[in-house]
């Protein structure tokens, strides 16, 4: 009678079970860093006289958020990060163009295997349940004990159900399911909880779109997403995992705080709108608003499959010409993969600016922040005031297919109704 | 532990970008970051910063894992905040960082922004000195209320240390 992350909390803290509330010690299975919250790890832990990491095999460093660097000061961040790496003797450091997105190169490089325990200094961390997984992120002092101890404490979370059925119509993605889930919920609906999306729909939907419903769940507050390991799962871990690992499963009788229960035949486009990721509305109600920028990417939303169903829209069509577009597949891999494919040749075709997979645009860093008064549709997750540049800049967040139909209108467009001029 | 300071009060939903915005994120010197606490929802905050208590709505803190956040408050001179709640990240980095958080539902309505506020750590009681009104708030767990005492979760570590 427990539930996916009560069975793998109680593992990792070796007792026989947990119950909600419950403050329990686990040990870590894998922890990531990138270089703006890493920084500050790495300072902490010389700063108490730390001399080695407690496994340099389970730690992963990542160089994410501004790569290349674009200024000095982010440099000097890289240059923190990898000179540690080389000192600690880190395993797996991922230097400019090698790696991507941590969020998307820690499955797809097959650090996280299903039943972990994982932490990242990083928010979305949470994105791991997609495989199983339990993950969440921290900041960096306590990931300092981690890279210390390889422990940490966990109140054991009550964990909400999210049974979803039916179909996607075409042009309509996992990223409208969980806008609607946003909707439902509210930004703070789910704070402290585990979310577990279960049901035919999740059943049939890929690594992929799962990936972008568990990334999103911190933006309703929760500690972690999962979806439970199947077919699907061990498909896509065939070739990126060799280790044994622990395929944890509901209960059929699993105890959860609240049960949703979703239908999706009929969800239409939906997006997100300025500034708060709750205040979801069907495309068709906010169509016609003007786009200065259009941008394509993200942990959230920036991999083959999103890349796919953007170009199938974009080909043989032209981006507006009031509008810039721009693409950031997630990863090297993602990128690579576009390039052989023909995306890529698409994209650049179709008048968008295509550029290497970071985290820069996503949280205003750089590549393609925003002046003042400008709008912009993103496949991102926050729309927060001056999330992606100017605090007198607009944010929409909604699908790829959604972005892509908008970019070459110009303005908002339901990717659903589209027709190219 | 007893602490006493001036009300800067704020609504629901005060994410880590609006505390720290992301363009900020190279900056690793804490004076620095505190120049520009709050600036992506309120760039005058820094002019009343200092001895602060932050009284917020619900979910305070919600967004990124960013550490900058409770750091830039931390040395902007903020004491301590009371919100309604707190997103789950920033209310484990605030107290691991040594800055006292506390979760009070009452509290919003009885303040006023500068009015003058005692709270009293261990047993969560929190009086507004300027109208003499007074609350409860949520007595923070033993375990967490230590880390507070001793500054945070790198004393402990040190402590700790053989």
């Amino acid at each position: 009678m427990a539930n996916i992350i009560e069975k793998i909390l109680s593992r990792a803290a070796g007792k026989k079970e947990v119950i909600p509330g419950e403050i329990i010690e686990a040990n870590i299975d894998c922890a990531m860093v990138n270089e703006i919250t890493g920084h500050l790890t790495i300072k902490y832990f010389y700063e108490l006289g730390a001399k080695e990491v407690w496994n340099r095999d389970r730690i992963v460093m990542v160089l994410d958020h501004t790569i290349p660097a674009a200024s000095i000061e982010a440099a000097e961040l890289h240059k923190i990060m990898r000179e540690f790496a080389r000192e600690q003797k880190i395993k797996y450091f991922y230097d400019v163009g090698r790696g991507g997105i941590s969020h998307q190169i820690m499955i797809e490089k097959g650090h996280v295997k299903p039943g972990d325990v994982v932490v990242g200094a990083d928010s979305h961390t949470c994105t791991y349940g997609a495989i199983g997984a339990f993950s969440t992120g921290i900041g960096s002092t306590e990931m300092t004990a981690v890279f210390m101890t390889g422990r940490l404490w966990f109140k054991v979370p009550k964990v909400m159900e999210i049974k979803v059925n039916g179909n996607f119509r075409k042009f309509v993605t996992p990223k409208d399911l969980f806008l609607k889930i946003a909707k439902i919920l509210g930004v703070s609906g789910a704070n402290y909880r585990g979310l577990e999306f279960k049901g035919p729909t999740i059943e049939n939907m890929s690594i992929a779109g799962r990936m972008t419903i568990c990334n999103m769940a911190i933006e309703v507050g929760a500690k972690a997403g999962i979806v439970g390991v199947d077919g699907k799962t061990l498909d896509y871990l065939k070739d990126r995992i060799n280790e044994p690992f622990f395929i944890a499963k509901s209960d059929q009788d699993a105890e959860y705080e609240r049960s949703l229960e979703l239908y999706v035949d009929d969800l239409p486009p939906l997006v997100s709108c300025p500034d708060a990721v709750d205040n979801v509305k069907p495309v068709s109600e906010v169509e016609g608003v003007e786009l200065d920028q259009v941008f394509i990417g993200s942990c959230t939303n920036g991999r083959m499959e999103d890349l796919r169903l953007a170009a199938e829209i974009l080909k043989g069509n032209k981006v507006n010409e009031r509008t810039r577009l721009l693409i950031i597949p997630a990863s090297q891999e993602v990128f690579l993969d576009a390039l052989r494919e023909g995306l890529i040749e698409t994209f650049l075709l179709s008048g968008a600016i295509v550029a290497n997979p970071t985290c820069g645009a996503c949280y205003g860093a750089h590549l393609g922040v925003l002046a003042s008064g400008e709008v912009c549709l993103s496949t991102t997750n926050r729309n927060f005031i001056g999330r992606m540049g100017s605090t007198k800049s607009k944010v929409y967040l909604a699908s790829p297919a959604t972005a892509a139909a908008s970019a070459i209108k110009g303005r908002i467009t339901d990717p659903t109704t589209f027709r190219s001029d | 532990m007893k602490l006493i300071g001036k009300a800067v009060k704020y609504g629901d939903d005060i994410n880590t970008d609006y505390i720290i915005p992301g363009k900020y994120m190279v900056l690793t010197d804490p004076v620095e970051l505190a120049k520009h606490a709050m600036e992506g929802i309120d760039p005058s905050f820094i002019e009343k910063s200092k001895d602060s208590i932050i009284v917020a709505g619900k979910n305070f803190g919600c967004g990124s894992s960013r550490e900058q956040a409770p750091i830039s408050l931390k040395y902007s001179g903020t004491k301590a905040i009371v919100a309604k709640s707190f997103a789950r990240i920033f209310y484990r980095n605030a107290i691991n960082i040594g800055l006292p958080v506390l979760e009070c539902e009452g509290l919003w309505d009885i303040v006023k922004d500068g009015d003058q506020l005692m709270l009293d750590l261990e047993s969560g009681e929190i009086k507004n000195l300027t109208n003499n009104k007074s609350t409860q708030a949520q007595p923070l767990p033993d375990f967490i209320l230590e880390l507070i005492e001793i500054g945070g979760l790198l004393n402990k570590l040190r402590r700790m240390k053989v």
